[in-house]
């Protein structure tokens, strides 16, 4: 049996710097789409709660650290980053695994907001998008992810399929803003 | 042109997808020429109309979007589950 080696959604690509902003991949273990069945939002969130000490985010918001995060996802859909779903989430919500389906990566550093105004027609000025706040949005033609999780730090995520392309669009507007100094 | 997806918020028209007009869908059993009407005839009025939108790049949700086709001006904008457009469905016996 051969031995297989996994690789991740950005494996040779990343991580880049500019010297001012980096960018890296984040891999997480456990990516789990939790959409609450019809009246059952408090009974899912109450399990999210219990089980992972995170509180089901409202639209446009997350809540967690980088080891356990949860993070609005669209309409009636949040997603669970880092530890694997509890099964007590079952009752109350459909919990599916995308573990496999996103690619995640961390732009971190001086000038990310200019480099997201770039690609995205989102309002990503720090003082517009605070720490904590998640939006769908579109990222250069692709359906995004995007959350701010620190005071200059952004985790974007897009289809695994299109890793390859927002890590060339990032990298591109990351070298654009960092040569207008 | 900005669209306010009431879950979502404001945002930028590059997000949306036109889905037709929002028309009130007949019933199912309607004769076949109501649902050709239904289908292919519109009024194509200069002004204001009433549209669906999904908010493809977002949260998903499909809109009724009234928008002035004059002026580009967007009057309202609700939920399409809430609009009453669906198809009726009949009252479950008790
Ligand atoms: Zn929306």
């Amino acid at each position: 049996m051969a031995e297989l080696i996994a690789k991740s959604p950005c494996e040779g690509l990343l991580p880049f710097s500019t010297g001012s902003a980096d960018l890296t991949e984040l891999w997480p273990d456990h990516m789990t789409l939790i959409a609450p069945y019809k009246g059952k939002d408090i009974a899912a969130a109450a399990a999210l709660k219990s089980a992972h000490g995170l509180d089901l985010p409202l639209p446009g918001q997350s809540s967690g650290d980088a080891e356990a995060r949860v993070i609005w996802f669209s309409r009636g859909q949040s997603l669970l980053i880092g530890p694997k779903a509890d099964a007590s989430l079952e009752g109350a919500a459909a919990v599916t695994d995308l573990t496999d389906g996103w690619s995640v990566v961390e732009l971190k550093g001086k000038g990310i907001a200019d480099v997201l105004a770039r690609l995205s027609p989102m309002d990503f000025r720090l003082s517009q998008f605070p720490t904590g706040k998640s939006a769908r949005t579109e990222l250069k033609h692709m359906m995004a992810s995007i959350t701010r999780t620190g005071d200059a730090a952004f985790q974007i995520m897009v289809f695994r399929s299109m890793a390859a392309t927002l890590v060339h669009d990032l990298k591109t507007a990351m070298e654009a803003v960092a040569a207008r100094g | 042109m900005r669209i306010t997806c009431p879950i979502c918020g404001e945002r930028d028209m590059r997000e949306f997808t036109y889905r037709g007009a929002a028309l009130p869908t007949p019933p199912l059993e309607a004769d076949v020429e109501t649902w050709v009407d239904h289908v292919h005839l519109r009024e194509n009025a200069a002004g204001v109309l009433r549209e669906l939108w999904q908010h493809t790049m977002g949260c998903g949700a499909w809109l009724v979007v009234t928008r002035n086709t004059i002026t580009h001006e967007i009057l309202d904008v609700v939920l399409a589950e809430e609009a009453g457009i669906g198809i009726p469905v009949a009252e479950e016996q008790p």
